[in-house]
């Protein structure tokens, strides 16, 4: 690792910390309108439920009763382990998966990288409900593995049962976040790093132990602290599996009971955002003192090789592998949308499209809706995670760090707090024709904006680090002002980085159900995770579910494969 | 002939209710838009939709679905500028908080024919601030491929589920999770008294495979056959029927009936247009249209029947098993939290130990079948005396100390958190007892 952090400086002058410029105007600007939105639309509506979790019962004054009940109970501190092994395999067991895929697309010369890179992001977009039959339909007790393998050799395996089944989900589910980070980070080292390794006589694994890897640091610790801390928060998947015991499950179950005021759930929202700030801190610990910056750019990240004969089909054997694993539950899903009746059995009874002409007929507007929410929660995210990734990277505005915890504490937030904030908050504003302004769809964005920004945070701060300062201020001296050089220098190279952070952003906000369904105020603004529920909440409506999970995926699929397409092209033109 | 009759039957019903009800209507100046948030499915929301919109031209039924829990937050949330005319879901203990919250308005409909009981359970609130419309039986509903599979008999009574037959087959809602899932376990205890009460509960409770949090968890679970056997509402196990699941479906001979009720909200922008959607749904065209194949909810009004096909559910003439008893809804709703909380802490949190106990004793049960042994069976009883056993008694339960823990204000007595760490604590100590004295008379058996 010194090595490689030596090598990587000595192209950079020697003072290579990234320099901190003193605030400018336009810089306390963006930092006093990151804040406001934070604080509008994260920090109050969260705080206007959570602090029950600090109030006497009695006289509504401050006690931390409820913090020495949930330190003191047995459940919870069980729960919590529970958590922190679960989170902690999960990241291990994605990073199995992720590496061989971002690795082999990005290093060799490999046909249908795009197409690996595009259906690498598909699992993390599980359709609520729908994804949990598909998953139960395959690797369930039940499941078509199992019924095969019963019949066969009479072994039923539990993939989908405790805590080896919520990794087994997890990972599959959020190894994208590796994969796409990292990749990006691939992308962006010199090739020149890597011929000066080879000129040295570095090769083969040596090679990528001392030099890619290392290089690539940023990206995978941007990814893997997504995949600890969005499976430390996670409930769907815990729930699915019957696993009551971990802290987000708790969380959920105590608010989510009607008629029940009980404050500890609301201690454990707090411990969960808590903990997300804190394993934040340790990621941000393992990068710090190194500089991951690399000033030329030999032509668009390393180069590509072409794999020898045999290791190119071995190559192309393990990815199969892969995809076929973490794609098995979107098979699932799809047999489902065009299964008759499926039910203990490994194959549907029957075929038909009827559920996808059903879906078309009755809630095509939940699909236009989708588009524009997930997609204008992107955009909006894709901005304020490259603002505050630039002020905390590039400035010395104090407390620019404390926007990026803030930021990512969205993480923790369960939806369901989030969604009544935002009604508590704000149900009592009116727009000009007397509705509320809650009624009006635009809070459904903000909403999905805020709940997604920490994955295209974490993004866009992955690229920045990438970029050595030294070529802002080769542009500052010759005479380019600030505004200028960040859109000339620093977005251009940002921009794999910034497409990531908008496809994953994108992807998981157009299946978000839990702010969502708080939040609808009437059909016709409905995105297509609230149809979903509306279908799955009936046994004629699985079939349909399905269906309109597949759409939901097929549209995610094609704007990440459009916007890989975009980066690569970009890449090659700035090239 | 299935598909075609409710088609033809739709018609007639919303023709005939606009003719009823039109002049009505006027009278009453109903129009504009009346809007409802329900947790009821599509298929169910759907049918009412058109014909109360028929009934009422100028009328719109905006429909807002919500889960409960959902629907309950968003009208407490946003009573300052209430935009809901009415709230239509079957949890009965979604409509209590909303009406000690003070959130509902009284209105009496003007249906006639509709008695105030079905069986031991009021059809309305004796305020009068939530109507039931519709009723549904509590069964057992299993997967006929899943149960020949693994030799599952057919369950026939609720205590069948207790046999070690059934070990690791079984799926239900958590009663903190469900309201009629907490008004069945209501119903055992009131009954069959507390203790016996909770000595069947646990019964079945040890043979579970799953506790699910939402009440369609288990009717999903059931028709992909990930679980065998699932204790359901009836119109979950008969639209899945409709849909052509390989499953099936039976009335215990005595079954809770559950009522699904509508209630108007406070501050209703749309008052009348609420009123008008409740008398309706009461109305004769209204309470036909539940006996529509997506539906399958039983009428309130006991003259509907008369037009039901041949073989419906009848809970007024006997077809469905009651209770005979009178269900003491102030006793319920004094112990409503503390019973919710016993069952996660007793079999929830514990259900792995409950479950190991429950099948040692079971296997035990299954070698004592064939050879008797006096001294086992002793051991056996003790194990069971062990399951059985409850920190709290039914007076403690309904006690100011134990149940104001859990009103979320102050009380006298300790807080919910720790209480629910000293029910948990006790569980898990006489399961572990228990799964001892059953390994015991396991030895004893030989």
């Amino acid at each position: 690792m010194s090595l490689a952090t030596t090598e990587a400086t000595a192209a950079a002058p020697p003072a290579s910390r990234p320099r901190r410029w003193a605030a400018r105007p336009g810089e306390a600007v963006a930092f006093a309108l990151v804040a406001v939105f934070l604080l509008a639309f994260l920090v109050v509506p969260v705080l206007t439920v959570i602090t029950v979790a600090f109030q006497d019962r009695a006289t509504g004054g401050f006690t931390l009763a409820h913090v020495g009940d949930f330190l003191s109970n047995d459940l919870f501190m069980r729960s919590f382990w529970n958590s922190l092994y679960v989170s902690l395999m999960s990241v291990v067991v994605a990073s199995l998966i992720a590496l061989p895929l971002a690795y082999f697309t990005t290093r060799f010369e490999f046909r249908g990288a795009v197409l690996v890179q595009t259906l690498g992001v598909l699992p993390l977009i599980m359709p609520p409900f729908a994804g949990a039959v598909a998953m139960g339909l395959l690797f369930g007790r039940s499941g078509s593995v199992n019924l095969i393998l019963g019949d066969y050799l009479d072994i039923n395996i539990p993939f989908m049962e405790g805590l080896n089944g919520v990794i087994f989900v997890q990972s599959i589910h959020y190894f994208p976040f590796i994969l796409l980070n990292l990749s990006a980070s691939l992308r962006n080292i010199d090739r020149s790093m890597e011929e000066a390794a080879q000129n040295l006589g570095s090769h083969g694994f040596r090679l990528f132990r001392r030099i890619v890897l290392p290089l690539a640091m940023p990206g995978y610790v941007a990814g893997a602290s997504l995949v600890f801390i969005k499976v430390f928060d996670d409930l769907a998947t815990p729930l699915l599996l019957n696993v009551r015991e971990m802290l987000a499950p708790q969380a959920y179950l105590r608010i989510t009971s009607v008629g029940l005021e009980d404050p500890i759930g609301y201690v454990i929202a707090v411990v969960l955002i808590l903990f997300s700030v804190l394993s934040l801190w340790v990621s941000s610990l393992a990068l710090r003192g190194r500089d991951y910056a690399t000033v030329q750019r030999g032509g668009g990240g390393l180069a590509r090789r072409r794999l020898p004969r045999g290791q190119a089909v071995a190559a192309y054997a393990l990815i199969l592998l892969i995809l076929a694993l973490v794609l098995a539950p979107h098979l699932g899903l799809f047999l489902l949308s065009v299964a008759t009746i499926w039910s203990f059995a490994p194959l549907p009874d029957g075929y038909t499209l009827a559920h996808y002409a059903r879906v078309f007929a009755e809630s095509s507007q939940y699909i236009t809706n989708t588009l524009i929410y997930a997609g204008l929660a992107g955009l909006i995210d894709v901005v304020i995670g490259t603002a505050i990734a630039y002020l905390v990277l590039r400035t010395r505005l104090t407390g620019a760090r404390w926007l990026d915890y803030l930021a990512m504490s969205a993480l923790a937030v369960p939806g369901l707090v989030l969604g009544i904030g935002y009604l508590r908050t704000y149900f009592g504003v009116t727009l000009p024709d007397g509705t509320s302004v809650t009624a009006f769809w635009g809070i459904i964005v903000l909403a999905l904006a805020v709940r997604r920004l920490p994955y295209a945070l974490r993004a866009c701060t992955a690229a920045l680090q990438g970029i050595s300062s030294s070529l802002e201020e080769a542009a500052e001296n010759l005479g380019a002002r600030r505004s200028r050089v960040i859109r000339r220098i620093v977005l251009p190279l940002m921009a794999g980085g910034l497409a990531a952070g908008f496809v994953t952003s994108f992807a998981t906000a157009a299946v978000e159900l839990s702010a969502t369904l708080m939040l609808v105020q009437s059909n016709a603004d409905a995105p297509l995770a609230y149809g979903l529920y509306v279908f799955m909440q009936s046994p004629a409506g699985r079939g349909a579910g399905a269906a309109l999970g597949i759409i939901a995926v097929v549209i995610v699929g094609l704007s990440t494969f459009v916007s890989h397409l975009v980066t690569a092209r970009g890449g090659k033109e700035s090239a | 002939m299935r598909l075609t009759q409710p088609v033809l039957g739709r018609r007639a019903l919303a023709a005939a209710a606009a003719a009823s009800l039109a002049g009505a209507a006027r009278a009453q100046g109903v129009s504009g838009k009346v809007t409802v948030v329900t947790s009821f499915s599509n298929d169910v929301t759907a049918p009412f939709k058109r014909a109360f919109e028929a009934a009422h031209p100028g009328t719109t039924l905006e429909v807002q679905s919500r889960n409960t829990t959902a629907g309950v937050r968003f009208v407490q949330e946003t009573r300052s500028n209430n935009a809901v005319d009415l709230f239509w879901a079957s949890a009965p203990d979604a409509f209590e908080v909303l009406k000690k919250a003070g959130l509902l308005e009284a209105y009496r409909p003007r249906a006639q024919g509709i008695p105030d009981t079905i069986g031991p359970y009021a059809i309305n609130d004796p305020e009068g601030f939530v109507t039931g419309f519709a009723a549904s039986g509590y069964g057992i509903m299993w997967n006929e491929r899943y149960a020949r599979a693994n030799r599952l008999p057919e369950p026939k009574e609720w205590a069948d589920l207790a046999k070690p037959a059934y070990h690791d087959h079984i799926i239900i809602t958590a009663p903190s999770r469900s309201g009629t899932t907490h008004l069945t376990v209501e119903t055992i205890l009131q009954g069959e008294g507390w203790e016996k009460g909770w000595t069947t509960i646990k019964g079945f409770s040890g043979n579970l495979r799953q506790i699910t949090e939402r009440s369609f968890g288990v009717p999903d679970a059931v028709n992909s056959g990930q679980v065998g056997v699932g204790v359901v509402i009836d119109f979950f196990a008969f639209s899945a029927q409709g849909a052509g699941f390989p499953v099936k479906f039976v009335y215990p001979s005595v079954t809770t009936v559950v009522p699904a009720n509508i209630a108007v909200v406070k501050n209703a922008p749309n008052t009348a247009g609420a009123r008008a959607f409740i008398d309706f749904l009461l109305s004769v065209p209204g309470q036909e249209i539940l006996l529509e194949p997506t539906i399958r909810r039983l009428p309130v009004n006991p003259a509907v029947y008369a037009k039901a096909p041949p073989g419906y559910p009848n809970p007024f003439n006997g077809t469905i098993g009651l209770p005979n008893f009178r269900f003491d809804l102030g006793v319920s709703e004094r112990r409503y939290a503390v019973v919710d909380a016993l069952y996660d802490q007793l079999v929830g949190t514990n259900l792995e130990g409950l479950k190991r106990a429950t099948k040692a004793i079971g296997d035990v049960e299954t070698r004592l079948a064939r050879r008797d042994n006096a001294q086992a069976r002793a051991l056996l009883e003790e194990a069971r005396a062990l399951i059985a056993a409850m920190p709290v008694t039914a007076e403690e339960a309904a006690s100011d100390a134990v149940a104001g823990s859990f009103s979320g204000r102050g009380g006298p007595g300790p807080r919910q958190a720790e209480l629910e760490q000293r029910w948990a604590g006790f569980a898990r100590d006489k399961y572990t007892a228990a799964a001892a004295k059953a390994a015991d008379a396991a030895k004893a058996a030989g």
